[in-house]
């Protein structure tokens, strides 16, 4: 494999952390107003995530500078171009991280229900935006000779974005329901399931319109079909399984055939761009491509030593947070948010 | 609208902002983990009731300093596309290493920490406190490595999009980063320490807080403070000494010398006028720029018209010296704050070494409270010097600002102005709220027994 191409796996993978982790993140926050209903029920929704949320956000941002790094040229056309967007976008995760450390410092009911209401939006907004942008990314969006976007605001919000930002919301509130159905208890656990299953439901409905959506305007046009339909195919599979066992109650399992629908979908859209990584639909010569937007192989192989290092041993002290804090959160604790 | 301007107005106002929290997670992380040390070391709860008590001023601020964080990594994409396209072979790897290295490691840790009281051993829980103060100081040095670029290009050759990455160690060691990491690593310890004295003089001044607890945090304060202080100003004369030689545009314009000296004069205080190239009312003592450029009172000092000239013959026809008013007045604001919390620190060392608590001098320990903004005076005033005085160079000597912003056909003026004003109304909103919030956590510290207060 060329540097190149590894790179683009790595972007990949990078992505798939974040749409895992920073997955159920949102899904938590979109769904706190709703499942709790007194204060104390939503700070216990809230400290589920409490310890866990900021090192999952860094799986953007090291997504975000990875990008930056190994393909500066599909940073700089991406977040010039989806420039409203991204702002919209930044205004939810500043709200949404300071909520979470500001909304249980006063005690006021309008203090705090402003907070929750942020912290709904500064989780739904992300998630939603993320997935219009990755489903444009991959239909191709206008791109001129120099590498610019040139499709304006309103251009991004095509009906086959908006259904991949659909996907997103739902797919992440079923993640984020199955992880409070792990990690809650006082009978929220029960709720929590119910709502996984519910958005079990809506997430098949919306995933098959969108796999259908998506024959035509992406996947009819990938150059690697093949990988891309076994990794989806995989997501199916997953989701599938996924509710055979919200039916069976086994929601651990529930939630890494989730967790595995994530990836699939994630790794088989960009499989389907791949060796693209921003076609152009003014004119598929004008496409950013892994050789054309990527970094030098000096930048390129040195980002490789870091990460081969660093990414392993991220992945290990993560994985001693999450077994550090694997009490499930009653009502009845001690709070810190 | 100009988009440039409307950009450039948009990075320096969120970058400062996003500056005013850095430097207190910086320094007062690390204040807190040597706390945290020694309740495990001696048991005392005193140094645990401090830890926590201080912890509640670093987590706000500390929240307030990621979601700011957040923006500066898109910044680049955002508004200065072309800048991107231009430096993204040299600027996006030390970003890259950043993240890896630096902020999976803060923002894990801090999240263990925070949640981790009751669930980890004093020791395992103070070392949680060590990482995350390590990734935050980690952060800083690898955003300088990325900054020093933009200072003093080394390690690179040029390609067809711009900067090619040669030899990623001698990006890394650029020169410059080895004065700016430790100007301001203690620049963050004086933050921290003149944050806590700061509110624990509000507190002296309410009667409110555990009186030893407060008694203690100022006394480690001091020290840290005094430590930060002296060694801020030492690597900073150095550093002026080095910017002597590299980016002489900017120290000439950080002087106002508007023209070569041998020897050359300091200006204490100087109204530049560019205009005229002239200062008005100029107080400055003889061959005392020379000393501090070169160590010694008969060295030549090359001003505006010469260093003009000269970039002129080097980069062809162009304006290359930066504003000098700004530039002059935010060196000066700098070095006079610097100059100001040295002494202030010294007269608290004196009253601590004599057993004086500041409880029984009011005056000073209102001047204390008013004094907690004299380092972030020093921090945004050193960075606009930093970034107004290498104009009109985005990269010195190879890109300007001009050439650096999203071209106008991508990003129009009306959405940079969008987002320069969304952006910074939540920003100075937020900063407001997080203010708010430590003052409330102050009034909510229990009132000290007439006993105790005396």
């Amino acid at each position: 494999m060329d540097l190149k191409t590894l790179w683009f796996v790595l972007i990949t993978v990078l992505f798939i952390g974040f749409f895992f982790l920073e997955g159920f993140d949102y899904g938590v926050g979109m769904l706190m107003p709703f499942l709790g209903k007194r204060d104390e029920e939503r700070r216990a929704i809230l400290n589920t995530i409490g310890p866990f949320w900021d090192g999952n956000e860094v799986w953007m941002i090291t997504a975000g500078g990875a990008l930056f790094a190994s393909f500066p040229q599909w940073y700089a056309t991406l977040f010039s171009g989806f420039y409203i967007p991204l702002v919209l976008m930044l205004l939810a995760l500043i709200f949404r991280g300071v909520g979470f450390e500001f909304r249980s410092k006063e005690e006021s009911e309008g203090w705090r229900n402003t907070w929750d209401w942020l912290i709904w939006l500064g989780s739904l907004l992300p998630a939603l935006l993320w997935g219009v942008a990755i489903a444009n990314i991959v239909r191709g969006v206008p791109i001129d000779a120099n590498m610019n976007y040139t499709g304006g605001f309103f251009n991004l919000l095509n009906p086959y974005a908006l259904l991949g930002g659909i996907t997103f919301v739902v797919l992440f509130l079923m993640h984020g329901a199955t992880y409070l159905a792990l990690k809650l208890t006082n009978g929220l656990e029960k709720q929590a399931k119910q709502i996984a299953s519910r958005m079990w439901v809506a997430t098949l409905v919306v995933a098959v319109v969108f796999l259908v959506y998506s024959y035509p305007e992406v996947l009819s046009k990938a150059q690697y079909l093949g990988i891309s339909l076994v990794f989806l195919g995989i997501a199916v599979v997953a989701l599938l399984a996924d509710g055979y066992f919200l039916k069976q109650g086994d929601m651990l399992k529930a939630f890494w055939a989730g967790g595995v629908t994530i990836l699939g979908v994630t790794a088989g859209f960009f499989a389907a761009l791949y060796p693209n990584v921003m076609p152009s639909s003014t004119n598929p010569a004008y496409s950013l491509t892994i050789y054309n937007a990527s970094a030098s192989p000096t930048t390129l192989k040195i980002m490789t030593m870091v990460a081969l290092v660093l990414v392993p041993i991220v992945l290990v002290y993560q994985g001693w947070t999450y077994y550090t804090f694997r009490q499930r959160i009653s009502t009845k604790d001690e709070m810190t948010y | 609208m100009n988009p440039l301007v409307l950009a450039r107005w948009q990075f320096a106002i969120l970058t400062i902002i996003h500056f005013f929290f850095v430097p207190l997670t910086l320094g007062i992380s690390i204040l807190l983990a040597i706390m945290e040390t020694a309740y495990v070391r001696t048991g005392k709860e005193v140094y645990r009731d401090a830890v926590k008590f201080w912890s509640k001023v670093f987590l706000i601020n500390f929240a307030l300093g990621v979601v700011s964080g957040i923006v500066q990594e898109f910044q680049f994409g955002l508004n200065w596309s072309e800048y991107a396209r231009f430096m993204g072979d040299i600027f996006g790897a030390p970003l890259a290493v950043e993240a890896l290295l630096a902020f999976y490691l803060e923002s894990t840790f801090v999240g263990v920490w925070i949640f981790g009281w009751d669930k980890l051993s004093p020791k395992v829980h103070a070392t949680v406190l060590w990482l995350t103060a390590i990734g935050s100081n980690l952060s800083a040095i690898w955003i300088l490595i990325a900054n020093s670029f933009m200072q003093r290009p080394t390690g690179y050759t040029m390609g067809e999009h711009g900067v090619i990455m040669k030899n990623f160690a001698e990006v890394a060691t650029n020169t410059n980063v080895l004065y700016q990491f430790p100007h301001v690593f203690f620049a963050g310890m004086t933050t921290a320490a003149f944050v806590v004295i700061g509110l624990s003089a509000y507190l002296y001044l309410i009667k409110r807080g555990d009186k030893a607890m407060l008694d203690l945090s100022v006394r480690w304060a001091t020290i840290y403070g005094l430590i930060g202080v002296i060694l801020v100003m030492t690597v900073g004369h150095f550093q002026g000494q080095f910017l002597v030689r590299e980016q002489p545009s900017k120290m000439a314009a950080a002087e106002a010398l508007w023209h070569s000296e041998q020897p050359a004069h300091f200006s204490f205080f100087a109204i530049p006028d560019e205009q005229t190239q002239t200062n008005r009312l100029d107080i400055r003592v003889p061959a005392l720029l020379s000393y501090l450029s070169y160590g010694d009172f008969h060295s030549k000092v090359e001003g505006i018209d010469e260093v003009q000239k000269k970039m002129e013959a080097k980069y062809g026809p162009g304006d290359y010296i930066p504003p000098v008013g700004v530039t002059y007045w935010s060196f000066r604001l700098m070095v006079y704050s610097g100059g100001l919390m040295l002494l202030l620190l010294l007269y608290l060392w004196y009253l601590n070494s004599k057993g004086i608590s500041m409880a029984e001098k009011p005056w000073f320990a209102k001047l204390m409270v008013w004094s907690i903004l004299l380092p972030y005076l020093a921090s945004s005033t050193g960075w606009m010097m930093a970034e107004i005085g290498r104009q009109p160079w985005v990269v010195y000597g190879l890109l300007k600002t001009k050439d650096g912003v999203s071209p106008a056909s991508v990003v129009s003026g009306g959405e940079v102005l969008f987002s320069l004003l969304s952006l910074g109304v939540v920003y100075i909103v937020l900063t407001y709220v997080g203010v708010k919030l430590v003052v409330k956590h102050l009034h909510a510290a229990p009132a000290q027994t007439p006993a105790a207060a005396d």
